[in-house]
């Protein structure tokens, strides 16, 4: 499998008044295509801001302190998302990378139609595509000339014309950004308006949505948290995007209308051939969807491995009391002792070790590295280093 | 088993009033003539979706919303239910049934007669971070329910509050700290602590664990545990997550638009589950286990408006099974033997 995204020893800080928080300490993660990978942890352990990263909207106080993210875009060279310049991720965020958030009612705007802000994505990113389709419809109406009223408004149509040619031969040109800000002028967009609603009503179509001539008139208030998701969701697929971040999607959701969210991400995966990288705390949900699963605690990856693998033999001491306190039939529920550090004051060495049954002297000192056990299962803990193996096998 | 909470036909609607007169042209069902008994020392578990009335059924039982119909009682001898029921169908207007109601069923409760009940009953919010007040100290928030039912002097008030913080796992050094000073979990903590204090009897917690991590969910409920076994509670816990109730309950209701349509043993309905609805809720469920393949039988729709019930059985629309007979007449709770009830015509084996 070819990889999609690299995070290479990407270092995010966060300056508050209390002191230096550190996020993310030395991040390595790779996404194929085509995948889904899962990227679990509690509350505060930096996944939210590891996404954030991909797509570089770390805010100050947070800072990206050092490491790459290198983005293998279709065709092109692979590119350092955290190097280029911030009119370039512009272009990229949205149309190849795209995300869905955790609260659907605090993610769309309360006062513009659902049509509105999904024709948005599709306005800004696939001018080229609108501009062309709405040269076919153009030209046919120039074609017939019989009636009144396609002869008054012939002068007009062939201006219009003229300005999606140009659009749909350089959808750079500066005289399109002239008309897009000019006043009046502006208005003769609007067959790209109208085209760009003909895909944002096949998308939301896509997305299930049972009645969605009626759903793109309406408020975000007027549609139930199900709903809400699905039209996110329908939104940040607009460009068919090759990366689609998941943050929590389906955490402020019931579990009947999480199941059928589930069912539609998996369905647009295969079917648009994305990667989605899943971020949850609940690791009963990435057993549903994901393919491989990346634990994260305290602002680094303690373990990777396939979805079955890690489910059927867990090793980081961390992933077997995240799954112990999974609520499952016929088992009894176990809580991790103890709370998540403070990430202003982070344990020396492993992270993890204050609240490890296995800790050791070395934990408390240095910090363990990432070990391959088999293919493809990392894990980052003293108690698989070498010398085990050695004696093990 | 002695019944400690018991609601028989309870029915809780919310007129919708429209137009200059405020003319009452329809009802929310949100709960619809629910019958509930809960022993002494059960965890019972309400398991539906959204808008299904739960969180209402759990807030009329504890008398913060009342009820426009039928009763609950509160540690209540059966022959005294019994005759009530009895006398609400053979003289309801006799003075001998409203003497009873009033004596003995919470329904017609009101003042002094609740105000002194309230303290047996607590309730636990979904959310930590709205239900605790942003302003007051955490001494401050337990000690406000000694001081509203003046319960004990002030030195002894500080001893119960140190007591009640160690029992959910709290020290004294966090009393005089805010809300904002804490995580999700021990604001939940401190909920559970504030219910607690006037060592209440019986606890409804509605959805404490939803807004939680699931690491932390999982401390809350073996606290919960911990806490039943040592003060002898009872609790009513409503979620919509089965897994969870599946986990920690003893018996399990599962609730659509206003109505229960299953109850029954937690292991029972998770592994072979009677009513449609309840089955599409365990498939629903998700389960750590990646390689499990179930049925997907991912229910189709959204839970219809419950100010506008379907007729007959409620859950017909989404139903597959569904028959001519689903859609003209309610089925009703029949007993299937042992703790085990569905209202279902076509239950499945």
């Amino acid at each position: 499998m070819n990889k999609l995204v690299e995070i290479k020893g990407v270092s995010i800080n966060f300056y508050t008044y209390e002191g230096v928080v550190r996020a993310i300490s030395n991040l390595d993660l790779d996404i194929y295509q085509g995948e889904t990978l899962g990227l679990v942890g509690e509350t505060g352990c930096g996944k939210t801001v590891a996404a954030l990263s991909i797509l570089r909207l770390i805010m100050p106080p947070g800072r990206i302190e050092s490491g790459q993210i290198i983005f293998y875009s279709n065709g092109d060279k692979p590119t350092d998302l955290l190097a280029i310049a911030e009119s370039k991720i512009r272009t990229i965020r949205g149309s190849q990378i795209s995300m869905v958030f955790q609260e659907p009612g605090a993610a769309l705007n309360p006062v513009y139609t659902i049509g509105d802000q999904i024709t948005e994505v599709i306005l800004l990113h696939r001018k080229q595509e609108l501009a062309s389709k709405a040269l076919i419809t153009l030209d046919k109406l120039l074609v017939e000339r019989d009636s009144l009223s396609t002869r008054l408004f012939r002068p007009a149509r062939i201006i219009q014309r003229r300005l999606y040619q140009r659009m749909s031969d350089n959808p750079g040109t500066r005289l399109l950004g002239f008309v897009e800000r000019t006043p009046i002028i502006r208005r003769f967009l609007w067959r790209l308006e109208k085209e760009a609603e003909q895909i944002a009503i096949s998308l939301l179509k896509e997305v299930e949505i049972a009645d969605p001539y009626r759903v793109i008139k309406q408020h975000p208030h007027q549609l139930s948290g199900g709903m809400k998701q699905r039209a996110v969701i329908a939104m940040s697929l607009a460009c068919r995007t090759r990366l689609l971040i998941a943050d929590e999607p389906t955490t402020a959701l019931d579990v009947t209308i999480q199941a059928q969210i589930l069912e539609l991400l998996k369905r647009l995966k295969d079917e648009i051939q994305t990667s989605i990288l899943y971020i949850t705390h609940d690791l009963a949900v990435a057993a549903e969807i994901c393919d491989r699963v990346a634990v994260m605690y305290s602002g680094s990856i303690c373990e990777i491995a396939d979805v079955v693998e890690i489910y059927k033999n867990p090793l980081h001491p961390y992933t077997r009391a995240l799954l112990a306190a999974v609520p499952k039939p016929g088992k009894k529920l176990s809580a991790i002792k103890g709370f998540v550090p403070d990430p202003l004051d982070l344990p020396t060495g492993c992270c993890f070790h204050p609240r490890c049954k296995n800790a050791r002297d070395i934990c408390k000192v240095k910090e363990p590295i990432p070990v391959e056990i088999t293919p493809g299962h990392f894990v980052t803990c003293y108690l698989y280093d070498g010398e085990k193996l050695e004696n093990s096998g | 088993m002695k019944t400690l909470v018991e609601t028989r036909d309870l029915k809780t609607l919310f007129p919708i009033l429209r137009g200059v007169f405020r003319r009452h042209v329809a009802d929310v069902r949100a709960v619809d003539g629910i019958s509930l008994s809960i022993k002494y020392r059960q965890w019972v578990g309400l398991v539906g979706e959204s808008g299904c009335g739960k969180t209402t059924l759990g807030k009329t039982i504890l008398r913060l919303l009342k009820p426009t119909s039928g009763h609950i009682y509160l540690d209540i001898a059966e022959e005294i239910r019994d005759k009530i029921s009895e006398l609400e169908v053979s003289e309801p207007t006799s003075k001998a049934y409203k003497n009873l109601r009033s004596q003995y069923d919470l329904a017609t409760f009101s003042g002094r007669k609740l105000k002194n009940l309230r303290k047996l009953m607590q309730l636990v919010y979904q959310d930590p971070f709205t239900s605790l007040d942003p302003r007051m100290k955490i001494s401050n928030t337990l000690l406000e329910p000694i001081s509203v039912h003046r319960l004990m002097n002030r030195a002894s008030a500080r001893e119960r509050i140190v007591e009640v913080m160690d029992m959910v796992g709290l020290t004294p050094k966090h009393l005089p700290r805010y809300p904002h000073q804490f995580s999700g979990g021990q604001r939940q903590r401190i909920a559970i602590a504030r219910t607690l204090v006037t060592s209440p009897q019986f606890i409804v917690f509605d959805e404490p664990t939803s807004a939680l991590d699931v690491s932390v969910q999982a401390q809350v409920l073996t606290l919960l545990e911990k806490l039943k076994q040592e003060q002898n509670l009872t609790y009513l816990y409503i979620t919509h997550d089965l897994s969870v109730a599946e986990t920690v309950c003893d018996t399990i209701a599962v609730m659509y638009l206003g109505k229960i349509v299953e109850m029954g043993d937690p292991t029972d309905i998770f592994k072979t589950p009677r009513h449609p609805y309840s089955k599409a809720l365990v498939l629903s469920t998700p389960i750590a286990d990646p390689t499990r393949k179930r049925g997907r039988l991912v229910l189709p729709g959204e839970v219809p408006s419950p100010a506008d019930p379907p007729p007959g059985c409620r859950f017909h629309p989404r139903c597959d099974r569904a028959t001519d007979e689903c859609k003209a007449i309610e089925p009703t709770l029949q007993a299937e033997g042992g703790e085990r009830k569905v209202a279902c015509y076509h239950p499945l084996d």
